[in-house]
């Protein structure tokens, strides 16, 4: 059986992906001068030409589809219910956003350079940057960042760059990836990262204040008073906050943050382990130069269209460009460069398919299948859900046996349960796992959970 | 007499915001049957949300209206240099999609993630193998986030040398990308520019000065930006080593030496690759990418988090090195963007590989020779992935900057090259055609710059005004930077930038 690479043996392409046949190599290598193709990787040391590369016999489309449909069911049954959140929950995509987003001219396209053939990145990005602002309260997002963790990262940065000041504080309970990503990014700029339980904690040393909203263990966040505290300390208020329950939250603008980061994934398609995500970041606008990454800004033609029919006509350009590591290399706000495009375009069809209503609507419709799931939990016997005040999708429940080993009880009746938060500092969190509900949880997985625990619950 | 052409819309001044009418929407939410919950105190909630309200078909217009006024590679050649601008397998977008992949959650237990896990865990072994790097963490979301742990990696080791604060400089070429020194920058390096020489490698005399204990590594794009291979890198490698720093290898252009050398064997310390380039991930308008950093087994203890291993019980599972510079994200990285690349390099193979990288430098340098005479070539010899030349003769002779040459070249159908980088190149115009290119779209290409180049002398004043074909014309950039508008407002309403 020929393998897909052995096509140069009879003179035709060497894959279907590489169009030159033998012929059209002997015609361009006759052009160029040379006898064959090694002669042209000549200023290679000869010494390490050629090694010996242990990669797998080429396959062809079909075997590869064959081979990936068995991966894909190797993970668990899609199928099955599945109770994890913690950063990354199961939202209702309406299908013209995987549809849209599919459309080849913005998948194979590359990052904007030339407005004049870009205009489908561009103004998709302008209306990205809008859709963020007026979810968040803020006057200036970028084009996105990589996920919530890096982009709360690089807002740290920027406080640190607009403040002078050299610590910043992440307010518990935070995501311990989010922490993480900032210690991380933390490290070169030599900064200090205080994980604080209170906001009473803050100094004067610290640039911002990170809070998230909901917090890590579901809890919404009455960021005002956050907001006040910050400010009279001079630092600044960074929210991180899921965009999804914005549509029913207060925007952390009107609340007073300075800059909202979130992540975005979940709104423009599949968890997918974890990724393609988006990190969203937006400002208050005298941060406006001081921002990573891509900016896209409203501009109009220099010239009149040549059919004279008219006035020049509006289009959209990457802007703001001088913060950027291609312009101010070593000088540059961040080194961001290729980020998440196609996954904010997804994101942007999403909020916009839903609209005003719809946005306010799923997310009022997550909150109540939450709270029907959590209450229906705390009437079995031998149950609780311990409240740390008011919560939208997320809720702690504390069963009769140890956390351990009711995650592992659900598991062995096809469930996946919450995460285990049970080493957690919060006394509710003690004994406990973290179970998220969301709009698109189907009814019969939270009566399969709840059937699960009160068989559990009696044989306890 | 010609009819007068219709007045056409103003495409781009009315957005979503802009369209539509209230009360109309694309989908609906279902109603909640069961007991109605109070809503947490008003103070907490939002009273109002400025959103497009549009049918499901209006929606799907302006988007398609949208798609249409962009170029991407399925739509032509596309020669944006040290991008890799090649064609996306289509199957790869396919198997990434599949329902077990979509919907696998990040805090899985390893056990309900195996397919993820092992088709992450045989990208990894294929990338050591083909960068003769063995360790390889896939975690960075980017290039650029591939190139921050790379540094970062330094730094720890460094620490645990005791030589952090002692080694403060990295030296970084003048014909790097932007993302080099910037990176260096934010792992709190100082930066010393090292200039290119005359032949376009890298200036070893200059290395061999400034290497002293206060160099913490050197970082080195190959093929450089010229696409010309640094000549005894193996040697300046050396000489790193010898002074103590590390070697970085910016691996972005390693399409043209797939399968043909490896940076592990030539003595690089740490590399990051692009996928989105060298292994045809869709670069979606700017991503997402996928950046790993792959590195010598003296630095595989530093690490981003997570690194995929299998282990003894035969389960892959995702593992924190032992002095792992910590996480990069809040999960795993762009796992569907890796299994995209994992796709690509199962369809491709090793000698699939090779034929990629020998095809790519083949149509680089027939582009080369096609275009040689037509404008000046600054670093005149054979490259590797991609070629620079230089509109510095049609400025100098007729007025006519790169900047209108790319803009004329998009009247002629093809996305323009790479202009103004490296930066060391006058008027630079930076073309990489890649092995996916047909000869005939080459030469096409090749012919278009020939015919711009003679417009140049003929009539120069019409090249300032290019291009007239494309969805928009020329954009005035320097307003949009100077009064930025960057957010939807009602009409009438002040910007608040």
């Amino acid at each position: 059986m020929a393998s897909p690479a052995d096509g140069a043996a009879n003179g035709g392409a060497p894959h279907p992906y590489i169009p030159a046949t033998e012929a059209d190599r002997a015609r361009m290598l006759e052009r160029v001068g040379v006898p064959d193709l090694d002669a042209l990787f000549s200023d290679l040391p000869a010494a390490f030409r050629d090694p010996a590369i242990d990669l797998p016999t080429a396959l062809t489309e079909p075997e590869l589809i064959a081979l990936l449909e068995e991966r894909a069911d190797e993970n668990a049954d899609p199928a099955r219910p599945n109770f994890l959140g913690a950063g990354a929950y199961r939202r209702s995509i309406p299908a013209i956003a995987a549809h849209l987003t599919a459309r080849s001219e913005f998948v194979t396209a590359y990052t904007p350079y030339q407005p004049e053939i870009s205009q489908g990145t561009l103004q998709s990005a302008f209306e990205y940057q809008s859709v963020v602002c007026e979810l968040t309260g803020m006057d200036v997002s970028n084009t996105g960042l990589y996920d919530v963790a890096s982009a709360t990262a690089e807002a740290c940065l920027l406080a640190v760059r607009a403040t002078k000041r050299e610590a910043v504080a992440l307010l518990e309970p935070i995501h311990p990836g989010t922490a993480e990503v900032v210690r991380t990014y933390s490290r070169g700029a030599g900064l200090r990262v205080d994980l604080v339980p209170s906001v009473s904690d803050l100094t004067e040393e610290h640039a911002c204040l990170v809070v998230q909203q909901p917090d890590f263990l579901g809890a919404i966040v009455d960021l005002e008073p956050l907001a006040e505290a910050a400010h009279a300390s001079g630092v600044l208020l960074v929210t991180v906050a899921d965009p999804f329950a914005l549509g029913l939250l207060r925007s952390p603008g009107e609340a007073g943050a300075d800059i909202v980061t979130g992540e975005g994934r979940d709104l423009a398609g599949g968890p997918g382990f974890g990724g393609p995500s988006l990190g969203l970041f937006a400002a208050r606008s005298p941060f406006m130069r001081q921002m990573p990454g891509r900016i896209v800004g409203r501009t109009q033609e220099l010239y009149p269209p040549p059919d004279g029919a008219g006035e020049p006509r509006t289009g959209y350009v990457l802007t703001l460009q001088a913060r950027e590591q291609f312009i101010r290399r070593e000088r540059a706000t961040s080194n961001i460069s290729t980020a998440q495009a196609l996954i904010a375009l997804a994101f942007t069809i999403t909020t916009q398919a839903l609209g005003p209503r719809g946005l306010r609507e799923a997310a009022e419709l997550c909150y109540q299948r939450a709270h029907d799931a959590s209450a229906r939990i705390a009437a079995l016997p031998g149950y609780e859900t311990p409240e740390r005040g008011p919560w939208f999708q997320e809720f702690l429940v504390r069963g009769p046996v140890p956390a351990e080993d009711l995650a592992a009880e659900l598991r062995a009746r096809g469930i996946g349960p919450g995460l285990d938060v049970s080493a957690r500092p919060e006394p509710e969190a003690r004994e406990a796992l973290l179970f998220a509900v969301t709009e698109a949880t189907p009814n019969a997985h939270v009566d399969a959970l709840v059937a699960a625990l009160a068989e559990i619950g009696g044989g306890a | 007499m010609t009819l007068p052409r219709p007045k056409t819309e103003d495409f781009g001044a009315r957005l979503s915001f802009d369209r539509g009418s209230p009360g109309r929407r694309a989908v609906d939410v279902p109603a909640w049957a069961g007991d109605e919950r109070p809503l947490p105190d008003t103070h907490l909630l939002r009273d109002s949300l400025r959103l497009p309200e549009l049918s499901q078909g209006e929606l799907v217009r302006y988007y398609t209206a949208l798609s249409a006024r962009n170029f991407g590679i399925d739509s032509g050649t596309y020669p944006l240099g040290s991008c890799t601008m090649k064609y996306n397998p289509k199957v790869d977008d396919l198997v990434a999609s599949s329902a077990g992949f979509a919907t696998a959650h990040p805090q899985s237990p390893a056990e309900e993630a195996q397919g993820t896990l092992r088709t992450l865990l045989e990208l990894r072994r294929g990338l050591g193998e083909a960068t003769g790097l063995p360790a390889v963490s896939l975690a960075p979301a980017a290039g650029a986030q591939g190139e921050l742990a790379g540094v970062l990696m330094i730094t720890r080791a460094l620490e645990d040398r005791g030589e952090l604060e002692t080694r403060r400089r990295i030296l970084v070429p003048d014909s790097a990308h932007g993302t080099n020194p910037a990176t260096a920058a934010m792992a709190g390096f100082a930066v010393t520019q090292i200039p290119t020489a005359a032949d376009g490698s890298l200036d070893r005399a200059t290395i061999e000065q400034e290497l002293d204990e206060s160099v913490a590594a050197v970082m080195v794009t190959a093929p450089n930006t010229l696409g010309l291979w640094e000549q005894g890198i193996e040697d300046v490698a050396d000489l790193i080593h010898g002074a103590g720093a590390y070697l970085y290898g910016d691996g972005a252009n390693f399409n043209a030496i797939m399968g043909r050398v490896r940076y592990g064997d030539l003595g690089f310390d740490v590399v990051h690759l692009n996928l989105h380039k060298s292994f045809s991930t869709p670069h979606g308008g700017g991503g997402p990418g996928a950046g790993p950093v792959c590195c010598s087994e003296e630095l595989a203890p530093y690490l981003p988090t997570p690194v995929v291993e299998e282990c003894e019980d035969g389960l892959v599972r995702l593992t924190a090195p032992e002095r792992s510079i910590g996480q990069l994200q809040q999960f795993h990285g762009n796992v569907g963007v890796l299994i995209r690349a994992y796709a690509y390099m199962r369809a491709l193979g090793l000698k699939g590989l090779r034929a990629v990288s020998g095809q790519a430098v083949l149509n680089a340098n027939y582009l080369r020779v096609l275009l040689h005479g037509h404008y000046d070539l600054p670093y005149d010899r054979p490259v590797l992935h991609e070629v620079v030349f230089s509109g510095s003769r049609q400025r100098r002779e007729h007025g006519v900057r790169t900047y209108d040459i790319a803009k004329r070249l998009i009247d002629h159908g093809f996305h323009p090259p790479t202009v103004y980088f490296p930066l060391i190149v006058e008027e630079a115009l930076m073309m990489e055609p890649t092995e996916t290119e047909p000869p005939e779209a080459i030469e096409a290409f090749a012919a278009a710059m020939i015919a711009i180049a003679e417009e140049a002398e003929e009539d120069p004043e019409e090249l300032h005004g290019a291009p007239w074909t494309a969805p928009i014309g020329r954009l005035d950039e320097a307003t949009a930077a100077r009064r930025p508008v960057l957010r939807w407002q009602e009409e009438g309403a002040d910007s608040p930038a």
